[in-house]
């Protein structure tokens, strides 16, 4: 297993055109914190973009920051708090969940996945940051798109077509991200007790008032045990986080205790302890228990969620916690069995969304399709799509839908008329 | 036109006019196909009024499946299609072409569904933005991106355009606030990208979609994003000796963490011709007067005037009013907002531009800009969206002076090759359109333009879908999609194991 580690981006570009030519597959990877991801590949060679690093451009008062693709997320991180900034979509860290050390993982593999965490459902996720790449196509073509300024509309907007394409279309050597400043403060007020659907009301009335929530999860038992070392007991939580000016969270603290004081016990969790709990929800800390129990991250609208949780609940032994309001379902299927066609068929019949397997032995993976599978008319598109970019599948073949198969269709649509 | 080449008319295609006529009228019964001149006349331009053409006809469908059945028929007979919002495009994206067919999708006038816990709004593509916002008003909600056409713009041009406004830069542009679409490709097939949950499964085409200009596909439902509306908003208007001052103010209010709601900056012609129109008690005797709006609640609001009035005194500011009321934050508004038709009063004609720069850079592109006014002997004025860096210069021309539009658009071109020379981008919210198509070689090489039309090649692999917009060049996707590599002819036939 040849290993091409590049450190400038013209041997990015070289040793695509070189795997092009030879028709020969590469496996793209950065830290490699999230290899366990998508049905697994057999490649024969890697390209292994952790030597492409440094940040190339930070400018505070301009709001944004270029760095080359394999540059550590964690030192970008650093470097941002350092001026009271951050990346405000605040890219979840898979490596607890997939058993491997945290704090790895690298800013072209925040992008290739598009990354968020909790605030997601205020800030948006890595698509909705990313000003500007350079990449190599699966041709062998240098090209770039975007730039470095907030307002941009000149052209297709290529940089969001590397979000979510884990490498499967182009290898990014730089990327230009918006930067943000951090809140001077944060508080996260707690209702205690709540029963999923109730919580997915109080949450939806918390969103729903003028309190600028920047994120709502809800920890159910057992998931509310597993966090911040049991710190917050074994009642239920339902979390609301306010972010902001000194001033403006205590007053918006006290209009959303206001608002659900009767919705059950209120409890405030301020500053660093505050943030060690979101941690813990971005990084799905309740399921990384070391094991490859199946984990499925649903996204759905936010009130449809707690429906799959509980009709799911009635045929199969499941966990569940919620972040995004209720949108984002974080799923540990106990049994061992990922129940695919299960899970994919109540999120379908409760208002649709998507399901991504992120984490099961190679065996499961192997066998379902990790990430959900589309209609025909927009599989076909995607296809065509990869084509374009990538017309010899040399980049992480296989990885979002099986070699060979011309594209991840979802069979239950199949014929469908559209 | 001013010797902007268009795609060749296909003269086929012209040829068949009655039958082309004649079957869609099939496809969209009743008063659903217009084809004279006189009433094909209200759709020969957009906003970009400086160009003008008719199309071969105008189609008003109603349906999906209509809009399914025209574009598979155009795709099978090979027609070309413009599509067409409101019209509001300032940069010429709907600029008929004389052998297309001008697809309306103003019928498409509904707001489909309206869901407060999720805060989702499901609109058809010809609802206006102000539309979704006037729909959850009453309860207290509003739809963010608010480009200055609101009144007229429609849903589904504002995904065509990625439309922004002046809340963007805290609020973002369209494609932060659209969670998903319903489309409709040239081949007629209906694709769903995204949902009303939050990121599409699978490639972001949602990402790709929005700004793609009418070149990708046809929206035919869009389900956004509803924010609550801020407790309260109050503005400063501050005024400063030099631009450089105003600049920095800006750069400062953002280092110390504060992101407002609204922040622009207008120059000493654009400041004097908005107070002459509307009397907004303007300083004029400042080169750069800033708006600066904050929202949220009371207490934070009042808290960051403080923080902001100490940085725009730290600044040199000659003038910092805060408004009192409602009424004078609308006041502080009213001047910005009416700088276009104000700059109308003061000339004839003037031409938008709409490049954004790196905020530091300020200084360099206006002194830029004066020299180009000078030299092209024409007046410019400027708004800014300073936030964000996003730059309005209008340039003021007279359309009768024989030459004049020429050296207009020339001026600027200029301006546009300033900024991207300064590391910025030839727009930032009216796209490129016809208006800036030929610019694109000064920000993308061929191989950059290349990567875009392979995009385009998935999409719509005859180009039939707005051809002549955005790319300077078509080329065919059966020529794009030859590998140019070849077994032992590359740069590395042995690659190094790095």
């Amino acid at each position: 297993m040849p290993t091409f580690t590049p450190a400038h981006a013209e041997d990015v570009l070289s040793t695509v055109q070189w795997a092009a030519a030879e028709a020969a597959p590469l496996e793209i990877v950065g830290h490699g914190s999230k290899r366990g991801i998508g049905r697994p590949a057999q490649t024969e060679h890697t390209l292994d973009l952790s030597k492409l690093v440094g940040v190339t451009l930070y400018e505070p008062e301009e709001l944004v920051l270029s760095a080359k693709a394999g540059t550590p997320l964690a030192e970008i991180e650093v470097l941002l708090a350092e001026n009271n900034q951050q990346l405000a979509f605040e890219p979840m860290d898979y490596g607890p969940l997939l058993g491997q050390a945290p704090g790895r993982g690298t800013i072209g593999g925040v992008l290739a996945t598009n990354s968020s965490g909790p605030r997601r459902l205020k800030a948006g996720a890595a698509r909705d940051h990313i000003l500007g790449i350079h990449a190599v196509s699966g041709r062998g073509e240098a090209f770039k798109s975007g730039g470095r300024v907030v307002k941009n509309v000149t052209g297709y907007d290529m940089s969001k077509l590397m979000a979510n394409s884990w490498g499967t279309l182009a290898v990014a050597t730089d990327v230009t991200f918006k930067v943000l400043p951090t809140a001077e403060t944060e508080t996260t007020l707690a209702v205690r007790g709540l029963l999923d659907d109730n919580a997915a009301a109080a949450m939806a009335l918390a969103l729903g008032s003028s309190a600028e929530v920047s994120s709502a999860a809800h920890l159910p038992y057992p998931a509310v045990t597993r966090v911040v070392d049991g710190g917050l007991g074994s009642d239920a939580a339902t979390l609301l986080r306010v972010e902001g000016f000194g001033p403006s969270v205590a007053y918006r603290i006290g209009k959303l205790k206001d608002l659900l004081k009767n919705a059950g016990p209120l409890e405030e969790v301020a500053g660093a302890a505050s943030q060690a709990l979101w941690r813990a929800v971005r990084d799905c800390m309740p399921f990384a228990d070391g094991s490859e129990t199946p984990v499925w991250r649903v996204s759905m609208a936010p009130a449809d969620g707690h429906h799959v949780v509980m009709a799911l609940r009635m045929q199969a032994a499941v966990e569940a916690f919620y972040d995004w309001q209720g949108g984002l379902i974080w799923l540990a299927m106990a049994s061992g069995d990922p129940e695919a066609g299960l899970v994919r068929t109540l999120v379908r019949q409760f208002g649709g969304g998507h399901a991504t397997l992120v984490r099961a032995a190679p065996a499961h993976r192997t066998a379902v399709p990790v990430f959900q599978p589309q209609p025909p008319a927009l599989a076909a598109l995607s296809a065509r799509l990869k084509a374009e970019f990538d017309p010899k599948g040399i980049l992480n073949p296989g990885r979002m839908m099986q070699a060979g198969v011309s594209a991840n269709v979802d069979a239950a649509k199949e014929g469908a008329s559209t | 036109m001013t010797g902007l080449a268009m795609p060749k008319p296909d003269a086929a295609t012209l040829g068949r006019r009655a039958k082309i006529v004649a079957d869609l009228a099939l496809v969209v019964p009743g008063e659903g196909v217009v084809d004279t001149v006189t009433e094909m006349r209200a759709f020969e331009s957009d906003g970009l009024t400086a160009y003008r053409q008719l199309p071969l006809v105008v189609v008003l469908p109603e349906t999906v499946a209509q809009v399914s059945r025209i574009l598979k028929y155009c795709n099978e007979h090979n027609i070309r299609v413009v599509p067409r919002g409101s019209g509001t495009s300032l940069s010429g994206g709907a600029l008929p072409l004389e052998d297309a067919v001008l697809l309306v999708m103003s019928r498409f006038n509904r707001i489909l569904e309206i869901d407060f816990p999720n805060r989702t709004v499901v609109a058809q593509p010809g609802v206006t933005n102000l539309g979704i916002t006037h729909a959850v008003d009453q309860e207290g909600f509003y739809y963010a991106p608010d480009p200055s056409s609101q009144i007229a713009c429609s849903i589904g041009g504002n995904v065509a355009e990625n439309s922004g406004g002046v809340h963007c830069l805290k609020y973002g542009l369209t494609t932060n606030n659209v969670l998903g679409i319903e489309m409709v490709l040239m081949d007629g097939d209906v694709v769903r990208l995204g949902g009303r949950h939050l990121d599409p499964e699978g490639y972001d085409l949602l990402g790709v979609m929005t700004g793609s200009e009418g070149l990708l596909g046809v929206v035919t439902e869009v389900t956004v994003r509803i924010l609550k509306k801020p407790e309260t908003a109050r503005a400063l208007l501050i005024g400063f000796p030099t631009s450089e001052q105003g600049g920095q103010c800006v750069a400062d209010i953002i280092g110390a963490g504060i992101i407002p709601g609204g922040m622009e900056m207008m120059d000493r012609p654009a400041i004097h011709a908005a107070e002459d129109f509307v009397h907004a008690g303007y300083p004029l005797d400042c080169e750069a007067l800033l708006i600066v709006e904050l929202d949220g609640p009371g207490v934070e609001v009042d808290h960051l005037i403080g923080l902001v009035e100490k940085i725009a005194v730290d600044n040199g500011s000659t003038t910092c009013r805060i408004s009192q009321s409602e009424q004078e934050r609308l006041t502080f508004w009213a001047g910005r907002k009416a700088a276009f038709p104000a700059v109308g009063r003061i000339s004839p004609d003037y031409y938008c531009m709409d490049g954004t720069i790196p905020r530091k850079e300020l200084p360099r592109v206006l002194a830029g800009m004066r020299e180009l006014s000078q030299q092209y002997g024409l007046r410019v004025a400027n708004v800014f969206h300073a936030g964000d860096g996003n730059l309005h210069p209008l340039i003021l021309y007279d359309a009768n002076v024989e030459g004049e539009l020429d050296k207009a658009e020339a001026f600027g071109a200029d301006i546009l090759r300033l900024c991207v020379r300064v590391g910025g981008v030839l727009t930032g919210e009216h796209g490129v359109g016809v208006e800036k198509r030929d610019l694109m070689p000064e920000m993308f090489n061929q191989v950059d333009l290349d990567q875009q039309m392979r995009v385009k090649c998935a999409f719509d692999p005859n180009h039939l879908l707005n051809p002549g917009k955005v790319f300077p060049q078509l080329r065919r996707c059966a020529e794009l999609g030859r590998m140019h590599v070849h077994r032992g002819q590359v740069a590395f036939p042995d690659i190094p194991r790095f």
